[in-house]
């Protein structure tokens, strides 16, 4: 099953290898993960996205928690929550798909970041399920080249997690 | 006051109450070499880093202080490895400091640079590189809070030469600032109470107790809690020494190598109180069917050791001592109910009494040849109540379990979680330089001796009197013992060809040697051995093949023992 954890860490060099290590010493694969500072710079905040049984996933949240310069983990599987990606897509803009490149954009409200001949990148933002969908519809344009950030997430409602 | 990097360390060590390191010295701690030879703390030079990490480790064990080591960079470094890992497992507070390669050059594969934080980072509880001098003294108060707080560990604290050398005022902080990390927990009242309510009701009730509980502290809460309702006690190989093994409720070491009645105990409770323990498989056996029929208390400092291996059905998070004392004194302000509960659980004892009746700890006795059991059991009789035992790992360490009534916490020093060979004669080494006057025996196999036989010179030259006591069968015997029962006697490579003359190898280092082979002259040996002011090695020549049981094979349940061999 796919889990969607948040973890508030001190902002300091090695923590992220401490957090990694918790996965790949369990033989867990992290499915995509974004770091980046709060708005407390001294605390950063990791969005990991994972698969796994529930007793592992305990486990793991549990040892993350465990982790010294762990402040918090919020595992927002099955919560309420806004969950977002972007994604950077370079494809083949060739005479005959450059239209049907910029409608299939348009309709997913994604935007044209860079033009070159024959070649468009694309800035999309969404839910994961979104960014997969405009994957598919863009494959057939011939897609060059693809990132993605992994989701963030927050819980909805004003409640909030930092302090 | 300016100091350099370097007497700050010792400076800081000796204000956290530090009066002994383990160490052995290199390039890049040279400086603090240089600054130990006018402090107050007291040094003692270990023949490999291993056994520096080992003896602080006995010392911590021992005296439940944090054990402190240091070691140089590089192949310093990674010699403490197996060490750190050892401490890490059976829940050891340390602090290790290892010098590192100046910081320009981190990263560089400089001359013995090795990232030993990046290496230590899943056996250590925290570890740090110490980046600017101005972060040194915060980073040594917080490793020593980390290491000996909540479930104890070992921290690790990476320290590069060119920073021992910088100058910075010295301002040791009072306290910590750790905003993750809040190691002190109370039990919550209200699963005490439902804890009481479980215990109270129980017909066939067994408390299973751990290394977490093997302090004074819990010990003292534990034997009141198994005392007043009169509850059958059993310890894992790490818990040995929590609980009198000779107290009618013990029902002595449970698991692989366990006793028949603890072992059935478990499977037929109805409740099993956990308490500092943490359901390692070779406690277990067969997870599904161990304690079957058991309702679970699970008493632990750390949340992480929870419902990990089994199902727990009632989870109190907190410090031993606090949970254990909390259900004590709630117990007794039902004083009707303990009453009922103590006749109701009556038949129980009685079942157990039978078990322990029907098959008790036994080996068979030989007249010709030197059962290795019979060398404990000759120990235990001579050996006064406070010594402290050492072991390696094998045959001769569940002998030892099985065969020596541990009393006292802290007096079974024993690598459970890693299994190190080489682990007991360092080990005992640090807890003789803690307890000068007490006695201390390292109870080694021949095998495991020969892991870290140099710490031999570390006795003599601090004039430690540890007796080792060898059960010698020429053997990698555990291993071999498996091979017998799994393998069709294949002895492959368990054989240890080459006959050492232990005694000659003690006086090599100028220790004293004793070997015999004859129970007739078990006795004196030890006798002698104990009247020998330095240290001893008595090498038993016993029976080759003997077999550790009851055991549970690999897999099994607890109560499918192999009962001999
Ligand atoms: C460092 C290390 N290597 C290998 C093992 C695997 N092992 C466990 S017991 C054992 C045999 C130990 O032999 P010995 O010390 O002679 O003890 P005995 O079993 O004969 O009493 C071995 C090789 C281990 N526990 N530790
Ligand atoms: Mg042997």
């Amino acid at each position: 099953m796919k889990h969607i954890i948040s973890v508030l860490v001190e902002n300091e060099f090695g923590v992220l290898a401490r957090v990694a290590g918790l996965f790949s010493g369990r033989g867990f694969n992290i499915e995509s993960l974004s770091v980046a500072p709060t708005l407390d710079p001294a605390i950063s905040r990791m969005t990991i996205v994972t698969h796994g049984d529930e007793r592992i996933l305990e486990q793991i949240n549990k040892q993350l928690h465990k982790l010294i310069n762990t402040i918090r983990v919020i595992d927002f599987t099955g919560q309420d929550r806004v969950e977002r990606e972007m994604a950077l897509i370079k494809v083949s803009a060739e005479e005959d798909t450059r239209a049907e490149v910029l409608r299939i954009a348009d309709i997913f409200r994604a935007k044209v970041v860079d033009v070159a001949p024959r070649c468009y990148t694309i800035e999309v933002t969404g839910t994961p399920g979104k960014v997969e969908a405009i994957v598919e519809l863009l494959k057939p344009m011939g897609i060059r080249e693809l990132v993605r950030t992994g989701p963030v997430v927050l819980g909805r409602g004003p409640k909030v997690v930092e302090k | 006051m300016k100091m350099t990097g370097s007497k700050i360390l010792l400076e800081c060590l000796r204000l956290e109450g530090v009066e002994t390191v383990f160490g052995f010295p290199g390039g890049t701690v040279i400086n603090i070499y240089d600054d130990l030879v006018d402090s107050p703390i007291h040094h003692i030079l270990t023949r490999h880093e291993q056994a520096a990490v080992h003896a602080a480790d006995g010392y911590a064990r021992a005296t439940g202080k944090v054990g402190v080591v240091i070691a140089t960079s590089g192949p310093g470094a990674t010699n403490t490895v197996t060490g750190i890992a050892t401490a890490y497992m059976d829940s050891v507070p340390l602090v290790v400091i290892t010098g590192q390669v100046p910081t320009p050059l981190i990263g560089n594969d400089a001359f013995q640079e090795a990232d030993i934080v990046g290496i230590t980072r899943p056996i250590t509880k925290h570890n740090y590189l110490v980046k600017d001098i101005q972060d040194l003294c915060r980073i040594i108060k917080e490793a020593f809070f980390i290491a000996r707080t909540g479930r104890p560990g070992p921290v690790l604290i990476d320290f590069p030469k060119d920073i021992q050398v910088t100058s910075a005022n010295f301002d040791y902080p009072e306290t910590v600032s750790l905003p993750g990390y809040k190691p002190t927990y109370s039990g919550n009242l209200r699963q005490v109470e439902k804890a009481v309510k479980m215990i109270l009701a129980a017909k066939h009730p067994v408390i299973y107790v751990g290394g977490g509980a093997n302090t004074p502290d819990a010990a003292r809460w534990l034997h009141q809690l198994a005392e007043t309702l009169e509850i059958p006690l059993t310890t894992t190989l790490m818990g040995m020494g929590a609980f009198p093994k000779k107290h009618p409720l013990s029902l002595g070491m449970l698991g692989m190598h366990g006793t028949y009645y603890a072992n059935m105990a478990v499977t037929e409770a109805d409740l099993l109180v956990a308490v500092g323990a943490r359901f390692d498989d070779r406690v277990t056996g067969s997870v599904p069917h161990f304690a079957p029929h058991a309702k679970i208390i699970h008493i632990d400092i750390d949340p992480t050791s929870i419902k990990k291996n089994v199902r727990v059905d009632l989870p109190i998070v907190g410090d031993l001592h606090d949970v254990l004392e909390k259900i004590v004194t709630q117990l007794a302000e039902f004083p009707e109910e303990m009453k009922r509960a103590r006749e109701e659980t009556a038949s129980w004892r009685s079942r157990i009494a039978a078990w322990k009746e029907s098959h008790p700890v036994r080996y068979t006795p030989s007249s010709l040849v030197i059962k290795p059991q019979f060398v404990i059991e000759k120990l235990r009789e001579l050996a006064p109540d406070d010594a402290i035992i050492t072991t390696e790992v094998g045959q001769h360490q569940m002998w030892t379990a099985q065969f020596f009534d541990f009393s006292r916490p802290r007096t079974f020093l024993t690598s459970g979680g890693l299994g190190t060979m080489g682990f007991g004669l360092p080990a005992a080494l640090g807890a003789q330089v803690a307890f000068p006057e007490r006695r201390v025996i390292d109870i080694s196999g021949d095998g495991s001796f020969q892991m870290n036989s140099q710490e031999l010179a570390t006795l003599v030259q601090f004039q430690l009197p540890v007796k080792i006591v060898i059960l010698n069968n020429n053997y990698l015997g555990m291993v071999r013992q498996w091979q017998q029962l799994f393998f069709q006697r294949r002895y492959s490579q368990t054989v240890l060809e080459v006959p050492i003359d232990f005694v000659k190898l003690a006086e090599a280092y100028g220790a004293v040697g004793f070997s015999v082979s004859r129970p007739d002259e078990v006795e004196e040996t030890i006798r002698r051995a104990f009247d020998v002011p330095g240290p001893v090695i008595m090498e038993f020549k016993v029976e080759r093949e003997e077999n550790v049981v009851p055991m549970v094979p690999a897999g099994k349940a607890l109560n499918e023992m192999v009962l001999s061999s």
